[in-house]
């Protein structure tokens, strides 16, 4: 029962005192209302990481034509990459690759009815869903029949029908033109999300012979999307792959690459680390201002201590012990830092609202933070009262009873 | 604290023999010193007293004698330099702080001159305060309180903050205060100092009911009427006792 008196002590001291209560609070809201949003930032980008590897497939790999370097100086103009290199690859590397999609792109006008838009027209295989791991929702992809005789067949992005003003079921056996070219439109595909700069939801697709010889007027090849098939070493793979292209670019050894060999999922898996670091580096500047809202705390405890002198005179004249008048205070402070730090992650949470909602960038509240900010702002509740508390437990009565 | 484990009648038998067995208070030649820098203040210089059970004695002296320090010293607040001080047979110099603290709760009331009442806190709320400390339950606390509070005469004027009461008011709420944990002492420090003349006599009336009623009182006094209700005068200089005797002899 002392204890519920020496809460309700705490409680009535620091109601007498609401403002000042508040602004010493705001350190600690502050710090706590800063971890929740930054480990809430963090956690969503992470989150859009692992969204993104899964939605490349964690198997992907590409190519695709680069400057080239000679003994450190970039050359000019790039080699280009042709549908020649491609044959190359299934040819002389087959048993390291399970799907393989030569893409050739340009963006294109695109009508359908009184609708005009301007879109990435990709020319590519049939094989092109299971290369990007992604599938047709609507209708058919075209096939290997249908490439070969140069069909103008079209598969739609998730979004095109929407951006043509239809919906998409309806769409199938619709004709679009690109570039004046009428195509029939055989299938929708299934929605990705927009993966780094690019959005393939916005995309259509083509057969690659058709965009060879109808469309775009020549064998350049913008890149080469390739999945590894189950138990194959990814090394050995790119080995495989970059001999072979290094051949038929016919690059001299020493010469540098004029292509690029890459594996999407490993740059990712870099700008994972590269958030955890920044992440890391911006939740210890958040704990700092915790830390600084935690010395505010005790700098008012101490101004709280030297006013209430006489009080803890008269307390301590009528049998209270240390232990009494420190817990009172430490108490207060306590209680200071609680409340700071559920309005801290009030704050906080609002906060992550609102960058997601205006910076577009996804944020994910993590219990553990709530509850780690909690626990710390407790913490420095009891490590920043305790210097005060024990001054006033150590006060004379009776120079506490003098005092004015 | 091993003499707290013996009942008040063992703790007695272990005082000085010329001890008279109903003696609350024991002082023998009691020392306080103060330094200040290279100066050396001595508040006590050797005092000797013994107060029995139910007595009521006022303690006089000039500004500077050192009566303040002695209360201090009695009521537990303070310890001495030099010399003994028994209470109930409890050796005061033996004990630390929170023991100490512990005794002014159980054995002690206090009266201040300047009232000292919590200023946020009703009259009820300071006077279970000494409850709060001592453990006691809340209705209970409550219970006592408000009976001490009518007997000194603010049944009424409970739920008052101390700056919505007069002085004379004020003192009885410190005087309920002290003596809500039924203490074996009063001690009253110029308890009349802050307070008109009439308003000082019915403190001293309200002090003297208590004494009928068994209280031991000691209070501290520049004022020789309000000493006249007193039993006995101690009257203290340069912190020795210059004279200690009964009311009713001083006047014969
Ligand atoms: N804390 C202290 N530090 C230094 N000297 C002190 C202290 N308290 C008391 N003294 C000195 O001790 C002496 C006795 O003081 P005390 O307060 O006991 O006097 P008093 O008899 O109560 O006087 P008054 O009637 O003015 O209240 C004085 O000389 C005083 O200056
Ligand atoms: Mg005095």
């Amino acid at each position: 029962m002392l204890i519920g008196e020496t809460f309700n002590v705490a409680f009535r001291s620091i109601r007498a005192n609401k403002l000042r209560a508040l602004l010493t609070m705001l350190g600690v809201i502050i710090g706590v209302g800063a971890v929740i949003t930054v480990v809430a930032m963090g956690t969503g980008a992470q989150r859009n990481v692992e969204n993104q590897i899964n939605a490349l497939g964690a198997n992907l790999i590409t190519i695709e034509p680069s400057r080239s370097r000679f003994g450190g100086v970039e050359s000019s103009s790039t080699v280009p990459m042709t549908i020649d290199d491609a044959v190359a690859l299934r040819r002389d590397a087959a048993e390291y690759i399970d799907a393989m999609a030569p893409e050739m792109e340009r963006r294109q006008q695109v009508e359908y009815g009184n609708q005009n838009i301007n879109a990435n027209v990709k020319g590519t295989t049939p094989e092109y869903p299971e290369a990007r791991n992604t599938r047709v929702e609507y209708g058919r992809m075209f096939t290997t029949g249908d490439d070969d005789s140069r069909q103008r067949y079209a598969v739609l992005g998730a979004n095109v029908p929407d951006n043509l003003g239809q919906n998409p079921a309806a769409m199938i056996g619709q004709t679009v033109t690109i570039r004046q070219i009428p195509f029939e439109v055989i299938g929708v595909m299934a929605s990705r999300g927009s993966i780094g700069w690019s959005n393939p939801d916005d995309e259509i697709y083509i057969p690659l012979t058709t965009a060879r010889f109808r469309v775009m007027g020549n064998d350049r090849l913008g890149q080469i999307s390739l999945t590894l098939p189950e138990g194959v070493n990814r090394n050995t793979a790119l080995i495989q792959f970059e001999r072979i292209m290094r051949r038929e670019h016919r690059i001299r050894p020493g010469e540098g690459n004029n292509f690029n060999l890459r594996s999407p999922t490993d740059y990712l898996a870099t700008a994972e680390e590269t958030s955890k670091t920044f992440s890391a580096l911006l939740l210890s500047i958040a704990a700092v201002s915790l830390v600084v809202g935690g010395i505010g705390i005790m700098n008012i405890m101490l101004v709280s201590v030297t006013e209430r002198t006489k009080e803890i005179g008269i307390r301590k004249a009528l049998g209270a012990t240390r232990i009494v008048i420190m817990s009172q205070f430490l108490i207060e402070a306590l209680m200071l830092c609680l409340v700071g730090g559920v309005i801290g992650i009030g704050f906080g949470v609002v906060a992550s609202n609102l960058v997601s909602k205006n910076l577009g960038w996804s944020t994910e509240i993590s219990p553990t933070a709530v509850a780690v900010a909690f626990g710390f702002s407790a913490l420095v509740g009891l490590f920043f009262g305790l210097w005060p508390a024990r001054r006033a437990a150590s006060l004379d009565p009776i120079q506490s009873l003098r005092y004015e | 604290m091993a003499r707290g484990m013996l009942d008040t009648a063992e703790r007695m038998a272990l005082l000085p023999g010329d001890v008279p067995r109903d003696a609350v208070i024991v002082t023998r030649n009691l020392h306080r010193e103060y330094v200040m820098g290279t100066e050396v203040v001595r508040a006590l210089n050797g005092v000797d007293i013994t107060i029995r059970r139910n007595e009521f004695v006022a303690i006089m002296g000039p500004s500077g004698s050192g009566k303040s320090t002695l209360m201090n010293m009695i009521g537990c607040l303070d310890t001495p330099s030099e010399g003994e001080y028994w209470l109930n047979g409890h050796r005061v110099s033996e004990l630390d702080d929170d023991d100490l603290a512990r005794i002014r709760n159980k054995e002690i009331g206090f009266v201040f001159q300047t009232f000292n009442l919590l200023p946020r806190a009703s009259a009820l709320a300071n006077v279970e305060l000494p409850l709060v400390y001592a453990g006691v339950g809340g209705r209970e606390r409550r219970e006592r309180a408000e009976t001490v509070l009518k007997q000194v005469g603010l049944g009424e004027r409970m739920h008052h903050r101390p700056n919505e009461l007069s002085g004379g008011q004020r003192q009885r709420v410190a005087v309920a205060r002290a003596l809500v944990n039924k203490p074996s002492i009063l001690l009253a420090d110029e308890p009349t100092g802050n307070l008109d003349s009439a308003t000082s006599v019915e403190i001293m009336d309200l002090f003297e009911t208590l004494h009928r009623e068994g209280q031991t009182i000691i209070l501290v006094t520049h004022e020789p009427d309000i000493a006249e209700h007193a039993k006995r005068q101690i009257i203290l200089r340069d912190g020795k006792v210059a004279s200690d005797g009964l009311t009713a002899e001083i006047h014969a």
